[in-house]
């Protein structure tokens, strides 16, 4: 039934873990080798998200998981974190759907939304009857976001909308989108139901990464809610770079999920393969880039079990998720290539993950902030200097 | 209904199993234990049962080490209400001590279902089921593959030499559970949350003198080479040729 996956523990970071953390890491393991392994060759292939399993995420209570009330699970930062890994050891776009709902759309409205707003949203969202997106990024702004045109003006007890956004992970699918545009030249959260006159989604399509997750543009014409739609308690943009600090926690994780999945695949194949008469497991060159894998995967689960830690005491600042969320992108990227290059021209093909992993970490190591753009804040934070504007 | 589950922590499947150094039991050093596959259908079928009742409870019993202790967290978070550990720090392959060991248990409060799975996967008995059916005076139907409860009977169905038998039976009884019973659930994150704070007991494991003891374990000799006849359709005559004289197949 399962998988032959096994993740690589080589300091016993198991041991830092609760009993708790390690049965929810468990217990989502063991689902994505049943339920979504066998099935995401296929839906990679044909770029389609395995719709069927979202309610068994909601069952399992993956959806907002970190958060309380409103039927989420209330689970330790570390818990939802590798709850990521788990996931995105099956496939970045998997990842991506559970971050989008819960940490970019369920976060927000949990945090500044109105208890009606909470009610009608989050126990459906929890339960995945409700899909939600994040709609911040536009065409024209994606590292600076606050250029945004998108404009709100308000009229009697209504707001409308007009704009667009472009880039967001499941826009076509959603039941429900937090949408950011500018009302008096203030950025602020409009919640927009699927079906609202003006509003829709269109899939981007023919991309190379993330196949398996729907990418969409948001379209806004005259776009009329009543104002009940506006989030009340937040404005400006630390509201979606609040929302972001939320999601890059969990990618923080998530990348080493893929990291690791590329590491197994590679690892288990220089065993079997052999040239020259030997497994090619046994020449120094590839165990070299085993090694640098291990060591670089290892790395990052001490660093994510610290800003986990941060998180739970309440001492995790933005820039400490920058640098985690930048460190685990990067070294999952490379351990995909290196993996690719073990196992041969067989690792050009999807009967093996690694180059799927690869292709979808280039927009994982894009979205949420680039990597440069998080080396800049980090830079910030170290000279006092901002060299982002 | 009140049901008992009896679980057992066994090496995982795909474990490459080593001989330890006394030459009597295997090295565990490095070997991952898991639920016994058919005891998950056991819990399961427990679980399903409560819920269609809509009322009783279902205890998880295993007599095992301290560390077994996970998977009874791990039952507790499926669902199951209750745990019990009975302790010991043998291995406990003998099927007629632990069923004593359990009975002893059990024996204390009244129960009116006990589930087990057809076997563990360690030992491979296949023996304890209807041991502690003897031993409790209850009922047994082993190794199911479907049941239904309807005005207190059940009706199980089991696959005997090439049939299918049907049986109802009556509580108390004891029922072995087999692949294809039903599909086990997965631990929920919440599940997982409440587990902690379910009564859970630990207790010496009241276990007899074994009367057998495990002299020698040795693993299987390991495969020959293969031997290639030849290629192509020239080399059918010889593969013939062997598999008539050689492997006595055809
Ligand atoms: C698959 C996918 C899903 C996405 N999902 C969502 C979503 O759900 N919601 C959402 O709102 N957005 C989403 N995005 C958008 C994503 O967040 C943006 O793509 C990202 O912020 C980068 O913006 P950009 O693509 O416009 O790149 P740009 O900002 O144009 O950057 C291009 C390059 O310039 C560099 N650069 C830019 N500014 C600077 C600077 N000041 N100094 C140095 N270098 C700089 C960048 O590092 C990068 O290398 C998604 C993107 C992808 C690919």
């Amino acid at each position: 039934m399962s998988d032959q996956y096994k993740a690589l523990d080589f300091f016993d970071v198991d041991e830092l873990y609760t009993d708790e953390e390690r049965m929810i890491r468990d217990s989502i393991r063991s689902w994505v080798s049943d339920r979504f392994m066998p099935v995401i060759q296929e839906h990679n292939r044909n770029a389609t998200f395995p719709t069927h399993l979202i309610k068994e995420l909601g069952e399992m209570g993956v959806f907002g998981s970190s958060l309380t009330g409103y039927g989420c699970a209330g689970l330790s930062p570390i818990a939802s974190g590798l709850i990521c890994t788990e996931l995105e050891r099956g496939d970045s776009g998997l990842r991506s759907f559970v971050s989008v709902q819960g940490s970019l759309c369920m976060f927000p409205i949990h945090a500044w939304g109105t208890e009606e707003q909470k009610q009608k949203y989050l126990p459906k969202m929890a339960k995945g009857e409700l899909i939600g997106c994040f709609g911040l990024t536009e065409a024209d702004f994606g590292s600076n976001p606050g250029g945004m045109l998108t404009k709100a003006v308000k009229d009697g007890d209504h707001y409308i909308l007009n704009g667009s956004k472009y880039w967001i992970t499941n826009g076509s699918v959603a039941d429900v989108a937090v949408v950011w545009a500018k009302l008096d030249g203030v950025v602020k959260a409009f919640l927009i139901d699927k079906g609202t006159k003006g509003f829709r989604g269109k899939e981007i399509k023919n991309k190379f990464s993330l196949r398996a997750s729907d990418t969409s543009e948001l379209i806004l014409e005259d776009v009329r809610v009543h104002k009940s739609a506006l989030l009340p308690l937040v404005e400006g943009l630390k509201g979606p770079l609040g929302c972001l600090t939320q999601a890059r926690f969990g990618i923080s994780f998530g990348a080493i999920g893929a990291a690791q999945a590329v590491f197994d695949e590679a690892c288990r194949y220089s065993q079997i393969r052999v040239q020259f008469d030997k497994p090619i497991g046994r020449f120094q060159l590839v165990q070299n880039k085993l090694v640098w894998m291990a060591a670089e995967i290892t790395k990052a689960q001490l660093l994510c079990w610290k800003l986990g830690k941060m998180k739970e005491a309440g001492k995790m600042q933005h820039f400490h998720v920058s640098m985690a969320k930048r460190n685990s992108c990067w070294m999952a990227l490379e351990s995909c290539r290196l993996a690719r290059d073990i196992l041969g021209a067989n690792g050009i093909t999807d009967e093996y993950q690694t180059m799927r992993h690869m292709c979808n970490l280039e927009s994982v190591i894009t979205y949420e902030g680039t990597h440069d753009i998080h080396g800049l804040i980090i830079g910030r934070q170290l000279t006092g200097l901002d060299a982002i504007m | 209904m009140e049901i008992v589950v009896c679980i057992k922590r066994v090496p995982a499947t795909d474990t490459a199993i080593k001989i330890a150094a006394d030459g009597k039991s295997i090295e565990t050093q490095g070997v991952t234990f898991e639920l016994n596959a058919y005891d998950e259908f056991a819990l399961e079928q427990a679980l399903r049962i409560k819920e269609q009742l809509n009322a009783g409870s279902v205890t998880v019993v295993t007599v095992g080490p301290k560390e077994a202790q996970k998977q009874l967290q791990d039952a507790l978070a499926r669902g199951a209400d209750k745990a019990v550990l009975l302790l010991t720090n043998e291995w406990v392959h003998d099927s007629w001590a632990c069923s004593h060991a359990l009975a002893a248990h059990i024996n204390k409060s009244k129960y009116d279902l006990l589930l087990c799975g057809r076997q563990a996967m360690d030992a491979d008995n296949n023996q304890l089921p209807s041991r502690l059916a003897a031993l409790l005076g209850f009922g047994c139907v082993t190794e199911v593959s479907k049941l239904s409860l309807a005005n207190g009977v059940f009706t199980a169905e089991r696959d005997i030499e090439g049939a299918r038998e049907v049986i109802e039976c009556k509580t108390p009884a004891v029922i072995s559970c087999n692949k294809g019973l039903n599909e086990p659930r997965y631990a929920n994150l919440k599940g997982i949350m409440a587990a902690k704070k379910k009564p859970y007991e630990e207790s010496p494991a009241a276990l007899p003198t074994s009367a057998m003891a495990i002299e020698s374990l040795t693993l299987p000799p390991a495969r020959k080479a293969g031997r290639i006849l030849g290629t192509g359709a020239a080399a059918v005559p010889a593969l013939i040729a062997a598999l008539r004289n050689e492997v006595k197949v055809l």
